[in-house]
């Protein structure tokens, strides 16, 4: 069996940030990731970020990814790929799959920054080939260099929905409109204003209808609803596309967490049930920290400070550094992250993760 | 469907270029890059017909996720295509169904 002081699942940037900052206080890392290239989602996001200097802002996606994997390799933080973490048993238990072997570890603390998945809606035709996930296009173009298809619906206007949209027109996509059922655009308005400037069309209060074609997409009927969310009928549009893209949000990857006993709670701001953890990104299971989306949805800046927490305590708990350095440095990572949960995107999450912060205390 | 020129990202990094077959069509791809990319930019979007109703399926989630993309690759069926790589002389094929059974490699 091998044995690690911590275990990180997940190369993503709350994983990575959590990596560097124990591994600077003498902690030895292990990152695990299923991928076989390390950054999650970072890579993929070429547009530049928000927040104050502190927070990498102005600073595409990529960059900091880079930059978080030569910090980490300098600290000799062993970053291992194509390794799945299938379960998390008692007192730091984990198997994992690498390549096609299993192996037993474990881990004096365990990290888990597992991230999120995509969620779906289904209508008639959604199985189609040309139906694909935002992410998904996201991926083909920003890190594969393929549009994924000449004409595209976005369905969605959260900042996944409008964000992807724009990367669609840098990839030469057409993107033939951006529909959402809400009645106002979800996503920062400086993201949808650059589509809007493309001349790209949003029907709010609109939803998809139907994907049509034989055996992939050759169009789409997207239907107005009322307040309620219920179709009205006639209110029919076609629109000629070859692939639509869901951009309706994402939901925590909770599984290991689940099946490692911590306590979840169900916030709906934070895309569903979430890790109850506390301060210092603990779960409710002791030894077990969470940071990033799996622990509530947010962004990369604020996935990257909760990476930050979780590495300072577990350096902190494995006795590398004392008290009150690690209650210095902590309070000004919280400090930092006050900007990010606050405004017209940030304030109810950061409410919200205070709410699941007070679960803990229960 | 390849992206020559990105306006941020410049030209992307591939490995050499290689052939494979696909359900016996000789194709070109750049090895590394996942099977399915290099379908996709020769215009595959069909990776595979379902076992109940032989309904088309193609890549859905592109990070291995949704298992929509599932191919008989070198007669090994269920394979990821989205984030399995490329090699020369792969043989892809549509998959029908739960594949042919009994293969291992």
């Amino acid at each position: 069996m091998l044995r690690y002081e911590m275990v990180c699942v997940g190369a993503g940037p709350a994983g990575l940030a959590a990596a560097v900052e124990a591994a600077k206080n003498g902690v030895q890392v292990v990152v695990y990731d299923e991928n076989d290239r390390p950054g999650g989602q970072l890579f993929k996001q070429i547009h530049k970020f928000f927040g104050s200097k502190e927070h990498r802002a102005m600073e595409r996606g990529f960059n900091i990814g880079s930059s978080f994997l030569n910090e980490a390799r300098e600290l000799g933080v062993e970053v291992s790929l194509n390794s799945v973490v299938l379960g998390i048993y008692e007192n730091g238990a984990l198997n994992v799959m690498i390549g096609d072997r299993i192996e037993n570890i474990r881990g004096q603390k365990v990290l888990v920054a597992t991230g999120a998945s995509e969620n779906m809606i289904p209508f008639p035709g959604w199985t189609l080939p040309g139906v694909i996930g935002a992410g998904a296009a996201q991926t083909m173009a920003n890190i594969h260099g393929i549009r994924p298809g000449s004409s595209i619906l976005m369905v969605g206007s959260g900042n996944v929905g409008v964000i992807v949209s724009y990367q669609m027109l840098q990839a030469g996509c057409r993107v033939a409109a951006v529909i959402d059922a809400a009645p106002k655009i979800g996503g920062y308005a400086v993201h949808a204003a650059k589509i809007a400037r493309f001349g790209v069309p949003f029907f709010m209060s609109h939803t998809i209808k139907a994907a049509h074609g034989k055996d992939r997409v050759e169009g789409a009927t997207i239907i107005e609803v009322d307040e309620n969310w219920n179709p009205i009928a006639g209110t029919d549009k076609q629109v000629d596309v070859d692939t639509i893209c869901i951009a309706v949000g994402l939901n925590p990857m909770t599984q290991l967490l689940r099946m490692a006993g911590c306590k979840t709670v169900y916030v709906p701001v934070l895309g569903g049930r979430v890790p109850a953890h506390d301060l210092d990104q603990e779960t409710s299971i002791k030894g077990i920290y969470v940071a990033g989306d799996v622990s509530g949805i947010e962004e990369a800046s604020t996935a990257i400070i909760e990476g930050r927490i979780a590495g300072l305590a577990i350096a902190h708990s494995l006795g590398y550094l004392d008290e009150q350095s690690f209650i210095g440095q902590r309070n000004e990572q919280l400090k930092s992250m006050v900007g990010l949960r606050s405004g017209s995107h940030g304030e109810s999450r950061g409410k919200a993760k205070a709410y699941l912060n007070a679960t803990m205390k229960r | 469907m390849r992206i020559e020129q990105h306006p941020i990202l410049g030209e992307f990094e591939k490995g050499p270029q290689v052939q494979f077959t696909f359900d016996g069509k000789t194709m070109q791809g750049f090895e590394g890059e996942p099977i399915a990319i290099a379908l996709r930019s020769s215009g595959v979007l069909i990776h595979r017909y379902t076992a109940r109703k032989n309904e088309p399926r193609g890549m859905f989630c592109a990070i291995g996720r949704c298992t929509d993309c599932i191919m008989v690759v070198n007669g090994m069926p269920n394979i990821r295509t989205c984030v399995e790589p490329l090699k020369a002389g792969m043989v892809v094929q549509t998959q029908k169904g739960k594949g042919p059974a009994g293969s291992s490699e």
